[in-house]
C-alpha cells in the first residue's frame, strides 16, 4: 500500500513528506503487519545473556544475519535454551528498532530443528551428565523388596497408568500416589520435574504419604513427543531423588535422558509394575514353603536327636553286665585259692623229701674219703717238693756265702776302723774339754749361790725355824709345833715345841729328809 | 538374629532372616534349646511376612494441585 502510494506520485510532484520518525513508524507498521508471525529457520550465532534477563541472539545462515531477542518471561519458559551452533526454528514477529534504523526478530519459542539437532542436543547433554557422574552405576539404589507406597508421575488418563496399576494389582496391590503431569510438551519437563522434587519433599510423617519407589512413566511417541524426558532438569531431578525411581518413557527403543538417571530402567509401564513389586501369590507359596521346612527342620531335629539318645541308650551296658565279668573272674580265683594253697604246702613237701631223702651219712662219708684221698695224694707230693725247695735254697746260700768270702771285707773294714778311733778319740777329747767348761761354770753358779744363800745371813747370827718341812714364822705356830728345828750357820739342832714331845720326836726323824731338799 | 522387633520389621528383613534361621535349623548343628528358641523366631517372622502379605490393600489416589503446581492433598482416583 505504501509502494503503491509512492509510486502513484509522479516525478516531480509535490510528494507529500515524511519526518524521520514519520517513515520509521510507517516501516514499523508495515514490517510488523507483514511478519507478524514467522518461522525462521537458522543457526544460532552470538548469543548474549545480560543481567536484565533477556537473551540478545544472532539468527544467521551462510549469507545473511537476523538479531533476536528473547525476553526475559520468554526465556525463562524456554524448553530448549538457545545455544550457540544450535540449528534452530525460531518463531516470533519482527520489529523494527526506529532508533537504530534496525530491525530484529522477538522469539516466541525457539525449538531445535529437525531431528539432527535434536540428536546432537542431546548428545551433548548426555556427555554432559556423564562427565559430572550422573550415569555412575554405583550411584543407582537398590528397588525396596516390597514398597510400601508406590508414586506414579505420568498423565492421570490413559493407557499409561491404567497398565501400571492393572499390573500391581495381580502381582501385589499396593497404595498408590499419581502425581498428574503433562507427558509431552511444553509443561512436561517442568511438570515431570516438580512432581520429582515434589514426592521427595514429603515428610516421612506426614499428611501425604511418602512414597518409597517413584515411577516415571510415558507412553511411546515420537522423539519431539518424548523430548521432555531429555531435559536437563528432569534428568537432574531424577539424579537427585533419594526415593529409588524407575524411568519407563516411551517405547523399549527410545531412549531418553531420565533412563540413563534413573536406578532402574523398565522398557515399558507394565515392565516398571513388575519392577517394582513381588508376585504375592507366590511370596505366600514361598512362605509357606519356609514354614514347612522349618517344622521339618524342627521335628527332625527332634527326631535326629530321640534317635540318637535312643541309640546311645541301647549302646550304654546294664549295670550287672559291668561287674559280671569280673566278678566271674573272682569266683575263678577264689576256687583256685584253697587248692593253690595245698598244692604249694604239697609241692614244698615233695622238695623237702627229696633233698632229706639225699642226705644220707654215706654221703659225707664218700666226700670225706674223697677228700682224705685228696689230702694224701697232696701230702706224698708235699715231702718232696719242701726237699727239692730246701736244696734250691741251701745251695743258694752256700752260693751267696761263697760269694760274700769273695768280696774281701777286711781293708774296708780297717779303714772304717781307723776313723772310728779317730771318731772316739775326738769325741773323748771334746767329751772331756766340755766337762771342764761345765765343771768351771758350775762352780761359779756354786760361789754365786753361796753369795746370795740364806747361810750366809745365818753367820750374821740368824736362824731359821722348822717344823717338820714347814718354816716357822710365828711364835704361834711355834707353840702349835711339837717339835722345833733350829738351823744355825754351822749345822741343826732340834729343840721340844709348845706341842707334846711325841711329836717332837717325829720331828726328829725328819732332818735326813730335810737334807734332801737342797 | 537383628535386635529390630518382629513387629517392627520391613517384609525383606523379616524374609532375609527367615531364611536365615531356618538355615540354622536344616544345618542342625544347633543346641536343642537355640532350635526351639530359633523355631519360636521363625515363626514369628513367618507370621510377620504373611501379615505384610496380607497388607495388599491397593488405594490409588492423585495429588491435587494448586495453581503453581503443589500438592493440596489427594482425592480418589476412579475408573483407573
Amino acid at each position: 500500500m505504501l509502494m503503491d502510494l509512492i509510486d502513484d506520485v509522479p516525478e516531480g510532484v509535490n510528494a507529500p513528506e515524511f519526518s524521520v520518525t514519520e517513515i520509521s513508524g510507517a516501516i514499523k507498521r508495515v514490517i510488523e503487519g507483514e511478519f507478524g508471525h514467522v518461522r525462521i529457520r537458522g543457526e544460532i550465532g552470538r548469543v548474549s545473556r545480560p543481567r536484565s534477563g533477556h537473551v540478545y541472539l544472532d539468527l544467521k545462515d551462510d549469507r545473511s544475519v537476523i538479531s533476536g531477542v528473547i525476553w526475559k518471561g520468554v526465556a525463562s519458559r524456554l524448553s530448549t535454551p538457545p545455544e550457540e551452533g544450535m540449528e534452530v526454528v525460531a518463531t516470533g514477529r519482527v520489529t523494527t528498532f526506529g532508533g537504530q534504523s534496525k530491525y530484529q526478530i522477538v522469539i516466541e519459542e525457539i525449538k531445535p530443528a529437525g531431528m539432527g539437532a535434536l540428536m546432537a542436543l542431546l548428545e551433548r547433554r548426555k556427555a554432559q551428565l556423564q562427565a559430572e557422574g550422573l550415569f555412575d552405576q554405583d550411584r543407582k539404589r537398590p528397588l525396596p523388596y516390597l514398597p510400601e507406597v508406590i508414586g506414579v508421575v505420568t498423565s492421570p488418563s490413559g493407557a499409561v497408568i491404567r497398565d501400571i496399576l492393572h499390573r500391581l494389582r495381580d502381582r501385589f496391590p499396593r497404595k498408590v500416589l499419581i502425581w498428574p503431569v503433562a507427558v509431552q510438551g511444553e509443561k512436561c519437563a517442568r511438570e515431570v520435574t516438580g512432581a520429582i522434587e515434589g514426592f521427595n519433599a514429603f515428610e516421612r510423617v506426614g499428611a501425604l504419604p511418602r512414597p518409597d519407589l517413584i515411577i516415571v512413566a510415558r507412553g511411546g511417541g515420537s522423539v519431539e513427543d518424548l523430548w521432555g524426558f531429555n531435559e536437563e532438569s528432569v534428568a537432574r531431578a531424577a539424579a537427585g531423588s533419594s526415593i529409588p525411581l524407575i524411568s519407563a518413557v516411551g517405547h523399549e527403543t527410545d531412549t531418553t535422558l531420565i533412563d540413563f538417571v534413573s536406578d532402574k530402567r523398565a522398557p515399558t509401564p507394565t515392565a516398571a509394575a513388575e519392577l517394582a513389586v513381588p508376585v504375592r501369590h507366590e511370596l505366600l507359596a514361598w512362605i509357606d514353603g519356609l514354614g514347612a521346612r522349618m517344622v521339618a527342620a524342627l521335628s527332625q531335629g527332634l527326631q535326629r536327636r530321640g534317635q540318637r539318645l535312643a541309640d546311645l541308650s541301647r549302646a550304654l551296658p546294664r549295670p550287672e553286665a559291668l561287674i559280671e565279668t569280673p566278678r566271674q573272674h573272682l569266683d575263678v580265683l577264689g576256687d583256685r585259692l584253697g587248692p593253690a594253697l595245698m598244692t604249694g604246702v604239697q609241692r614244698r613237701k615233695v622238695a623237702l623229701a627229696d633233698a632229706a631223702g639225699l642226705l644220707r651219712p654215706s654221703l659225707l662219708q664218700r666226700g670225706l674219703a674223697s677228700e682224705r684221698r685228696r689230702l694224701e695224694t697232696l701230702a706224698v707230693r708235699v715231702h718232696p717238693m719242701l726237699q727239692r725247695n730246701l736244696v734250691g735254697q741251701r745251695d743258694r746260700l752256700s752260693g751267696n756265702v761263697s760269694r760274700l768270702g769273695a768280696i774281701a771285707p777286711h781293708r774296708d773294714l780297717l779303714d772304717r776302723r781307723d776313723r772310728l778311733n779317730g771318731l772316739s778319740a775326738r769325741l773323748v777329747d771334746i767329751g772331756q774339754r766340755r766337762i771342764e767348761v761345765l765343771k768351771d761354770r758350775l762352780a761359779a753358779m756354786d760361789r754365786l749361790r753361796e753369795t746370795l744363800s740364806y747361810k750366809s745371813t745365818l753367820a750374821r747370827g740368824y736362824a731359821v725355824v722348822r717344823s717338820g718341812s714347814e718354816i716357822v714364822t710365828s711364835q704361834k705356830s711355834a707353840k702349835a709345833a711339837p717339835s722345833l728345828e733350829i738351823e744355825f750357820s754351822d749345822g741343826r739342832v732340834t729343840v721340844a715345841g709348845g706341842a707334846p714331845t711325841k711329836a717332837a720326836r717325829k720331828a726328829s726323824k725328819d732332818p735326813p729328809d730335810q737334807g734332801s731338799l737342797f | 538374629m537383628s535386635d529390630t522387633p518382629v513387629d517392627e520389621m520391613s517384609f525383606e528383613d523379616a524374609m532375609r532372616e527367615l531364611e536365615q534361621v531356618l538355615g540354622q535349623l536344616e544345618r542342625g548343628d544347633v543346641a536343642l534349646d537355640d532350635s526351639i528358641r530359633l523355631y519360636e523366631r521363625g515363626a514369628a517372622l513367618k507370621a510377620r511376612c504373611e501379615s505384610k502379605l496380607k497388607e495388599a490393600e491397593e488405594k490409588v489416589a492423585a495429588i491435587t494441585l494448586d495453581g503453581d503446581g503443589n500438592p493440596t492433598g489427594t482425592k480418589p482416583a476412579e475408573g483407573l
